[in-house]
Order: structure tokens, then sequence, then C-alpha cells
């Protein structure tokens, strides 16, 4: 009974993982797509490339903050950010439902390209399908993306050893995405004016490396939220990781959203935040340069490694009550009791 | 939510929790009825900070958990019927019934749709008037008045598509049948959200017959790290007595609004919980005058024999008689990501929570 997709296989939580493991890595097998990062790191004639691909299928097409042709590009572009990447060229893929409104066609590519215009990037390539009604919910996308890696950023992509005693800092707020889909797709018993944090990081990202602060390790975050990422990082890294949940940063109102409904803010989706780790002495310095950047206003040290062999994430509550942070399993559903 | 903070102040759970640790003599093992309590307690780790003599037991609080199976046999019955949706809390999509499961049958078309509440369902209802919805009306006497002012408004609005079919289950009489089981524990986390409707009293039998502490808690830890410190208490003094911790939101004589809508709307009926049996007056069915909107008597279906669980030991584990780990499927066959039963599925589960707790005793 357990042999079909489910929702929570595409929701970036452990099933998901267990079906790229089992399926994707099992018969693609190349190295390069093994380690699993946002975007695979090639050889081309001496030029360091990363490249990486995204599909986006969001519901409502619209939201606060965003739209699915921003969530797009900027998808792309940070996960080329994130392995120290320069993004240069994107794909655009779209399979259109027939009935679709080209006015609304027009909008969200209007809203790519401006996005990827501040950016600094360019679509240079695409493609068009339409499948009959029903086939799709009304606009899907897929966006593929090449960047170079710049000298100064080579030893950033080379991996450095993360060690004990290293922090984790994150650029902003938790949760805007996930609430501003959220209270604009469901009928939510409260107005909400969260705006999704929906950004393109990759000049944020750039000025730390541009600096060559010493950065160990950085991830998007995305469906799966804080927690999710932080143990697909205790996982690849074989590191233990301790937060501290009084340091993370919530807007109050996604708080009371998330108290309202049985949310838990580390589960939420985001589409701007960044988790870098960086040496203790380093801290303060890629703050620094973090919040000269109105996408990292917020920056602050939510964590530090604990361990350099394991793979647990543990979480301190605000009385100091700890617990194991695990792999999101599903989709998180409010609660009714 | 500013408020919330006062509520998860370090200093003042630490004096808390030293008190705790003070006045803790013999062994203890406390009840929490309500999932939302099993949340909060797992969330902010307080298991890691109570002396290993107080042992936190989940009962029966998640309505989920305690929804019998051919209930969920007899939704999917409904969803395989053409011109039919099925609108459901997100919850009981992954429940296994007997066959299949409401996530299997939305896989292969059925029309199953997502809401948070019943009157989000009969919006549904309105909108689109050519077909059936039927509403899980599932939940304790928290949710309860919500599906009694959507079949208010239904009537009121003369919609003729909407039908509920209920689960509705009341909490006193399953924390009654828990003690009548012989379940030894020594008082009760009573439910915060279900006291403010119902207010203290429906405890007070509880307190009184069964000699048993009873304090209704509020979610923040402040609450209950207060509300275990007064169970400590009254275990220690011998005293039996139902207090209200959440006073900030409990009335000893709850929500009679809410009181009276269920009133009108339903009535008592006994009724099976998974793995705990049949309990007397447990359930709420829509009275007489409302039947037009009770899925079941309006809409016939053929439901499939329901097969009982095998192997799954949930009710025994509700009950607090048997733990997570006396169950063969624990942690091998049965997993948050593929659960066999219902206990397993959602965060505040009794098995799933232990599956957490377990890993939890990890933590040095
Ligand atoms: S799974 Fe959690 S939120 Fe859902 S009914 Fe059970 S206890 Fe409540
Ligand atoms: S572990 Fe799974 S099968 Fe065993 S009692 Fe719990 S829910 Fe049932």
């Amino acid at each position: 009974m357990n042999d079909y997709i489910r929702p929570g296989h595409g929701s970036g939580g452990k099933l998901m993982h267990e079906l790229i493991h089992d399926i994707f890595f099992r018969h693609f097998g190349h190295h390069e797509l093994k380690k699993g990062s946002d975007s695979a790191l090639l050889q081309s004639n001496g030029h360091r490339l990363a490249f990486t691909t995204d599909s986006f299928v969001v519901n409502p097409l619209f939201f606060p903050g965003g739209d699915i042709g921003k969530l797009a590009v900027c998808g792309t572009v940070n996960d080329l950010a994130v392995c120290g990447a320069i993004p240069q060229y994107l794909s655009a893929g779209f399979i259109l439902e027939e009935g679709f409104s080209i006015a609304e066609l027009e909008k969200i590519v209007i809203s790519m390209a401006r996005e990827a215009k501040n950016s600094g990037v360019n679509i240079v390539t695409g493609d068009t399908k339409v499948v009959h009604k029903g086939m799709a919910d009304k606009l899907f996308i897929n966006t593929s993306g090449i960047g170079y890696i710049p000298e100064y950023a080579g030893s950033f992509a080379n991996n450095r050893k993360i060690k004990k005693g290293d922090v984790l800092i994150i650029n902003g707020t938790l949760g805007d995405h996930a609430i501003a889909v959220l209270s604009e797709r469901e009928d939510l018993p409260f107005q909400s004016t969260i705006k999704s944090d929906c950004a393109c990081l990759n000049h944020l990202i750039h000025s730390l490396l541009e600096k060559k602060l010493h950065i160990k390790f950085m991830r998007d975050l995305t469906r799966g939220g804080l927690a999710t990422c932080l143990n697909e990082i205790a996982q690849a890294q074989a590191i233990d990781i301790e937060i501290n949940e009084t340091r993370i940063p919530v807007k109050a109102s996604v708080e009371g959203i998330c108290e309202t409904l049985g949310f838990d803010p580390l589960y939420l989706a985001n589409e701007g935040k960044v988790v870098i780790i960086v040496s203790a002495e380093d801290a303060s310095e890629v703050i620094e340069t973090l919040k000269a950047d109105d996408l990292g206003k917020e920056s602050t040290i939510i964590g530090k490694v604990t361990s350099e062999n394991g793979k647990k994430v543990i979480a301190e509550s605000a009385i100091g009550g700890k617990r194991l942070l695990q792999m999101r399993t599903g989709e998180q559903l409010p609660r009714i009791c | 939510m500013k408020y919330v903070h006062e509520y998860r102040n370090k200093e003042l759970s630490q004096k808390l929790i030293n008190k705790i640790h003070h006045s803790a003599k013999g062994k203890y093992t406390f009840m929490e009825v309500c999932g939302g309590h099993t949340m909060a307690i797992q969330k902010f780790g307080i298991p890691s900070l109570l002396p290993p003599k107080i042992k936190l037991l989940s009962g029966p609080g998640c309505p989920v958990c305690v929804t019998e199976k051919s209930y969920i046999d007899t939704a999917i019955a409904y969803a395989r019927l053409s011109n039919t949706i099925i609108a459901t809390f997100g919850d009981l999509m992954r429940i296994p019934g007997s066959t299949s499961s409401l996530e299997l049958e939305k896989a292969r078309g059925s029309d199953v749709t997502i809401v948070l509440s019943a009157l989000e369902a009969l919006k549904i209802a309105q909108n689109k008037p050519d077909k059936k919805i039927i509403f899980l009306a599932i939940g304790f006497e928290t949710t309860a008045p919500g599906s009694a002012v959507a079949v208010v408004q239904a009537s009121k609005a003369r919609v003729k598509n909407f039908f509920i079919l209920s689960a509705h289950k009341l909490m006193p009489p399953a924390m009654k049948a828990i003690v009548d089981e012989g379940v030894k524990i020594d008082g009760y986390i009573c439910p915060g959200h279900v006291s403010t409707i119902t207010g203290s009293a429906i405890y007070d039998d509880i307190a009184r017959k069964y000699s048993l502490p009873c304090v209704i808690s509020g979610f923040e830890p402040l609450d209950l790290l207060q509300t275990i410190l007064a169970l400590v208490h009254q275990v220690n003094e011998k005293h039996s007595t139902v207090e209200i911790q959440y006073a900030r939101a409990v009335q000893p004589n709850g929500n009679p609004k809410a009181k009276a809508i269920m009133k009108q709307i339903f009535c008592e009926t006994d009724s099976e919980w998974r793995g705990m049996g049949n309990i007397p007056k447990s359930k709420l069915v829509l009275s007489e005058k409302y039947q037009q909107y009770d899925a079941e008597k309006m809409i016939p279906v053929d439901v499939e024999p329901t097969i009982s669980d095998k192997g799954c030991i949930c009710g025994e584990i509700l009950k607090g008689l048997k733990t997570p780990l006396d169950c063969k499927l624990f942690g091998s066959g049965c997993t948050p990501e593929n659960p066999e039963g219902a206990c397993m599925v959602s965060g505040e589960g009794a098995c799933q929570a232990y599956y957490r707790y377990q890993s939890q005793t990890e933590i040095t």
C-alpha cells in the first residue's frame, strides 16, 4: 500500500530523501549527483562551473511578496550562489494547462525578467508545452542555471573542514514564505500581512565571498524548513549541531499563526534564507557584512557545531529543555485539538 | 503574541523545575490526555527537565488516533462514490483503513480535499451545488461546536448538499474508561482547549469517584510545569480535586454558548474507540431534527468489512497499559513515514511521540 507517490515525497523531508536515494541516485549514479548538493560542481576546460535545476509548482501562483515566476528565478539563482558560484545563465521551461490566462502568464514572465535583471542573470533558452485541461495545475515552471566559480570562491567550494565550535548563522526570520502562501491559499481564521521572503541571495552571498571570509558551508532553506536543512547538513558533514530556539528570528505575527495552527516555525518553508557555517572568530565580521545588505538585516547566530563526529540536531527550548530535531516526515498540518 | 513569552520565561521555569525536584518524593505517573499537551511537552523538552521519578504518559487525546477503523473505511467508501467530495482535516489523510487510506484514494482519483474547519467545508458545498460534500467531523469537545455551527448555518441557508460523518468524541468517558481498565496513573493533566468549552465540572467525577487529582493545564511550558507541580502536591497531600491552572482561558462553567449549540445539534451515543473498545455515551451524533445533514442516514453506501488491526497494539498504549516498545512493529514495521497504526501517523500520536522521546534519551 505504500508504493505510490504521496505528497510527503515532494515536501523536502525524509520521504523525499528516501525517494532520491532509492530511485534516482541508484539509477543515475554519477558521483557529482550523489553528493546531493544544491548544484553540481563541474570542471570544463579548466573552468569551474556550477549547474543546477529546479521545478516550481506553487499554488496559488501569486502570493504576497512574490509569484511563481519570481520563485523560479530566485530558487535556481540561490542554489548556484550557495555553492559559491556567480549565477550567469538560466533556462526556463513552461508546462501550461489549456485554458490558462495569457495575461497571467505575461505577468509571471515579466516578474521573472525583473528578477533575472536584479540578480544579474540572463534567461537564454526555454521550452513551452501545453497539456490538456486537468493534466496540470495552470502552470509549472522549470529553471536550470549555470554559473562560474570565481577564483576567490575556490577554496570555499572545496569545502573547508567544519570544526567543533563553529557557529551557524541565518540571515533573517523563518517561515515568512510558508505563511504568506498559506494565508493566500487557505481560508484562515485570521488576517495576515506577512510577505514571502522570496529573494535572490547571490549578491548577499558574494559580498561574503569577495571579502574572503572563512565561510565553511552554506545552504539555502527551502521546503523542509530549518530543521530539515540542519539535518541534511548534520548527516552529510557528520557533525552534531545544537541550536538555541530563543535566538531564532521569527516574526511575532508568524509565531502567532504558528501557535494557532500548531505549526513549528522550524519546519516552515523559506525562499530567501541561507544557513552559513563559519568559525567562531569570523562570526562577527560575517554578520556585519550580512547586515550591510537589505536581505541580511536580521542576521544572527542561531547555534553551533557541538561535535565533529555525529549526525544529530538538538534544539534547546526557551526554558532550557532539549529535544532532538528531526527531519520533517510529511506535510505540516494544522492541528485540530 | 507577546503574552506567549511570559509563559516561556527561563528563570521562572527554572524556579518551578527546582520546586518540582524538591517536592517529588515517591514515583509519579501523570497522564496528559490532550494531544496538544503531548506536543508542547515534546517541543519544549520538558521530559529532559523533570526528575526521572516523574513519568508522563500520553493518553487518548488525539482525536485522530482514537477514530475507529470502521470510520475510516466508511469515509473511504464515500470517497469512492461519484459526485462526492470528502472534506477532511489533514491528519486523517494518512490513517490506514482496512485496505486503503484517504491519501491513497485521492492518488487514485477520488475527490478528497483538506479543510481547516467545518465552515470551510460548508463553503465548498455552497460553491458546488451539484456535488455532495461530506465533512469528516472528528475531534473532541473543542471541534464539535464548529461542526454544530456549520450544521446550523447549512440549515439556515437551506443547503442540501452538505453532510457530516460524525466521529466527535467526548473526553470524560474515555478518561473514566482508562481508570476502569486498571491503568495505574496518579493524576490527569486535563485538556486545556476542551475545558474552555466544557468548563471544569466534567472532571469532578474523576477526582471524586476515582480519587485522581485533575489539573486543567495551558499549553505553555510554565503552564505545564505549574500543573505538574500542582499534581505532585495533590498526590503528596493525598488530595484529589479539580484545579484550573489555565485560568486565563478556562471558566468553571465553560463556554455556555458553545455548550448550548452542541446540545441543540447533537445527542450522545455509545461508540467504538480505536483500540479501546466500546465506551458508553462517548460520541456525538446529529439529533433527529438534523438528520438530513447526517451522511450515514442520507447517503447509503457499502462499506467493506473492517479488518481488525494485526499486531498494532495502539489501544493498549492509549490506555497506558503497554508502551510502544511492546509493539513488535514499532520502529521496524511501523514508522512515521510508513505508519501501520493511527498512533504513529502524526507528531502527537502516542507511538510517534515515543519514537521521538526514545531518541530523546540519546541527548546527553
Ligand atoms: S494528530 Fe495532533 S493535532 Fe491532529 S488530532 Fe491528533 S493530537 Fe490533534
Ligand atoms: S507502533 Fe505502530 S503498529 Fe505498533 S502500536 Fe504503535 S501505531 Fe500501532
